[in-house]
């Protein structure tokens, strides 16, 4: 069965499972309060911490991942920051990276060994940076939107991926994270994808000894700007 | 996969005696266990949020007609597909369709277990299309030709030894003389592998740990990132979800993420945690260019309403089973189809039949600690129970048992009969057993005796002892 008759004996099934008809005003008053004005359930306190404390437990939350988490007083910052990483790690010199206004800010002629790419992720990446709308410090994660300056495969082919985060935008609770979001895209409506990414690839498939670098970056360092 | 649950007995007795499946069931208590007893810890409200998360799930079922349509009214806003299959037969069917009309040649897949209920797999391959299973862990049963053995650890069941035979056996193409011998040399050769697979795929095809009405759309949650690039890379993202996934909001979804992770790995939060909706907009440079939903039923609207009512709030952690001590000795293969375990105890019957799956609601020894590690608070040993009963009034149970149950009932049943038989056999049986405190072997119970020894009583029947202690001054 498919198409519009499956779809009717679905909903007949549930509705005689239930015992109740799909023009009950009263159920469809509740359904539509619930769904037009979202009430958020029980929030765990420490999601509650604000300033320091908050950028403190967002930073403890991602290191106790494996992220590497760095501060950058402004975006002219960030280029010493990526170029010091690389040569650390023992990374090429290059770079792929979204183009939305915070990272098209980035002073990047104080890297002039830097080589940059734009667009899409491809397979062979080595490093990536890509720019997180939002995150939610109660487990240290970034919330990262798909869109045009925001491929989303920057986020899960590279060997290494940065994401880079205004401090004003790390929230306490997901709830928090997720009104931002709302904001930006209006009621009931979400880009294509939104990924909540809270440390590099990992795997435990394996005897469970966990490995870094399954499918997905093997490595996440977290840029905090201002 | 085909069921072979009538075979339990044989398959967990198998299992008893399997020495590798031995030494990995034994990392579970290590692995799972302990780090979920640490992410509990260290949230105080844990128990408060699995209420709360009870209590949307309990909602949502109570409304779910009305959430299944906004769910679907909103995909269709964003440009996205909802096909509703009421059977396995039907949503293989519509996958199918989807992928000829592409001419897809590879499909590459996330981990879902409705793909293995409909075992979606056998089907694309014998139409032609190539699965490609991206999770590590599927990806290893997929190649050994295997069922998942556990719902959120497929593999859990090898050592790496067997992994590192099987990659020599079908990575062909790479050098003979290549170490394997970490688990870092092993997950580092499946990526290598993979990779090629992901870019190359026509199709990608991913569970859904929710369905969110509010926005119309679908989450999925993974380590290795393996789910994402199977959407984010081919032209078609197919995601196939039963109707219980559904959730209201995204508030709603972050109480039931908030205890997932928590009741599976013990991790605070999944690395990964993706929400898609609709296929790629205008202006973007990557997604796929269709999205299609299929809603399953398969039995779950049996379920609604009726004593297994409550068993649809499951979120697929896994927690009944690595807390559970039959699981932890048998494995989940012997449990012979998709869903092991206290869970698949319970949800098995209801998928596909008491007579096909009547022995694991039976393969229980109602401790209880499944029901009392589920987040979703799931009464999971009463319904084994009521599954017991069915089996019984169908007359599935065998004649020696059923002439076992009547004489035990017809003595439990008068006291005095009781506690005379009992206040013989107590003192025979210490006699009996008095040298070595213990039995190796005893009449009617080589079940128990064949792999362990039964310690020998002390004399005295309880109730002889708490009549003893209340006379105690």
């Amino acid at each position: 069965m498919s198409g519009p008759r499956a779809r009717q004996s679905i909903l007949d099934a549930v509705r005689g499972a239930l015992n109740v008809k799909g023009d009950d005003t009263a159920r469809k008053h509740t359904v539509q309060k619930r769904l037009k004005s979202p009430r958020a359930n029980l929030v765990p306190e420490r999601a509650k911490a604000t300033g320091n404390a908050r950028l403190k437990l967002f930073t403890e939350m991602l290191e106790g991942q494996s992220a590497r988490v760095s501060r950058a007083k402004s975006v002219g910052d960030i280029p010493e920051i990526v170029t010091a990483y690389l040569r650390e790690n023992n990374l090429p010199a290059e770079l792929r990276t979204g183009s939305d206004e915070l990272l098209g800010h980035i002073p990047w002629d104080k890297a002039p060994t830097l080589t940059r790419h734009f667009g899409r992720g491809q397979g062979g990446d080595a490093v990536t940076m890509s720019r997180a709308r939002a995150a939610a410090a109660e487990t240290g994660t970034l919330f990262l939107t798909s869109g045009e300056e925001n491929p989303t495969t920057l986020n899960f082919l590279p060997d290494t991926h940065i994401a880079v985060i205004r401090a004003k935008d790390i929230l306490g609770s997901y709830e928090d994270a997720w009104n931002a979001l709302r904001k930006i895209y209006g009621a009931r409506t979400l880009p294509r994808t939104v990924n909540l990414v809270s440390g590099p690839s990992r795997t435990a498939d394996i005897e469970q000894i966990i490995i870094m670098g399954a499918h997905g970056p093997r490595r996440l360092h977290v840029i905090i700007v201002g | 996969m085909k069921p072979e649950s009538r075979a339990f007995k044989t398959s967990a007795t198998q299992a008893l005696t399997n020495e590798p499946l031995r030494k990995a069931l034994g990392g579970i208590k290590h692995g799972f266990v302990a780090n979920r007893a640490k992410a509990r810890a260290n949230l105080p409200e844990f128990e408060q949020l699995r209420d709360e998360a009870k209590a949307v799930k309990d909602h949502t079922l109570a409304h779910l007609d009305l959430y299944l349509e906004e769910f679907e009214a909103k995909v269709s806003q964003a440009g996205g597909h909802v096909h509703w299959a009421p059977n396995a037969e039907d949503a293989r069917t519509v996958i199918e369709k989807i992928c000829r009309e592409a001419n897809a040649k590879t499909v590459t897949k996330g981990k879902t277990m409705i793909g293995e209920e409909i075992a979606i797999n056998e089907h694309l391959a014998s139409a032609g299309i190539t699965p490609v299973e991206t999770d590590l862990g599927e990806y290893l049963i997929q190649i050994r030709n295997e069922p998942p053995s556990h719902i959120i650890a497929p593999a859990i069941h090898l050592t790496k030894a067997q992994v590192e035979a099987d990659f020599r056996r079908i990575h062909k193409d790479l050098p003979k003389d290549r170490v394997l011998e970490e688990p870092g040399q092993l997950v580092a050769e499946a990526r290598q592998v993979l990779r090629d697979r992901f870019l190359s795929a026509d199709v990608g095809i991913t569970g859904a740990n929710l369905l969110i009405a509010e926005t119309g759309t679908s989450v999925i949650v993974t380590n290795e990132g393996n789910g994402d690039l199977t959407q984010c890379l081919p032209r078609i993202h197919i995601v196939i979800a039963s109707i219980e996934k559904t959730v209201p909001t995204l508030e709603d979804a972050n109480t039931i993420l908030r205890v997932l992770a928590r009741s599976a790995t013990g991790q605070e939060f999944s690395t990964y945690t993706t929400y898609s909706t609709g296929p790629k907009r205008a202006g973007d440079p990557d997604g796929p260019e269709e999205y299609h939903v299929v809603l399953l039923d398969n039995g779950r609207t049996e379920m609604l309403g009726s004593e297994f009512h409550d068993m649809l709030r499951c979120i697929r952690c896994g927690a009944c089973m690595n807390h559970c001590p039959v699981y932890g000795a048998v494995g989940g293969h012997a449990y012979g189809w998709v869903y092991p375990g206290p869970m698949g105890a319970v949800l098995a019957p209801s998928l596909i039949g008491i007579d096909e799956a009547g022995h694991l609601p039976n393969a229980s020894t109602f401790c209880g600690r499944c029901e009392a590690v589920c987040p979703m608070r799931i009464p999971l040993p009463k319904m084994m129970r009521h599954w017991r009963e069915r089996e019984y009034e169908k007359g599935n149970t065998p004649p020696r048992y059923k002439l076992g149950l009547k004489l035990w009932a017809f003595v439990a049943k008068r006291p005095r009969l009781y506690q005379a038989l009992t206040g013989l056999a107590m003192p025979l049986l210490a006699r009996l057993g008095k040298r070595s405190g213990r039995f190796r072997t005893l009449p009617l119970a080589a079940g128990w005796t064949h792999h362990r020894d039964l310690p020998a009583p002390q004399g005295k029947t309880f109730q002889q002892l708490w009549r003893e202690r209340e006379a105690r001054p």
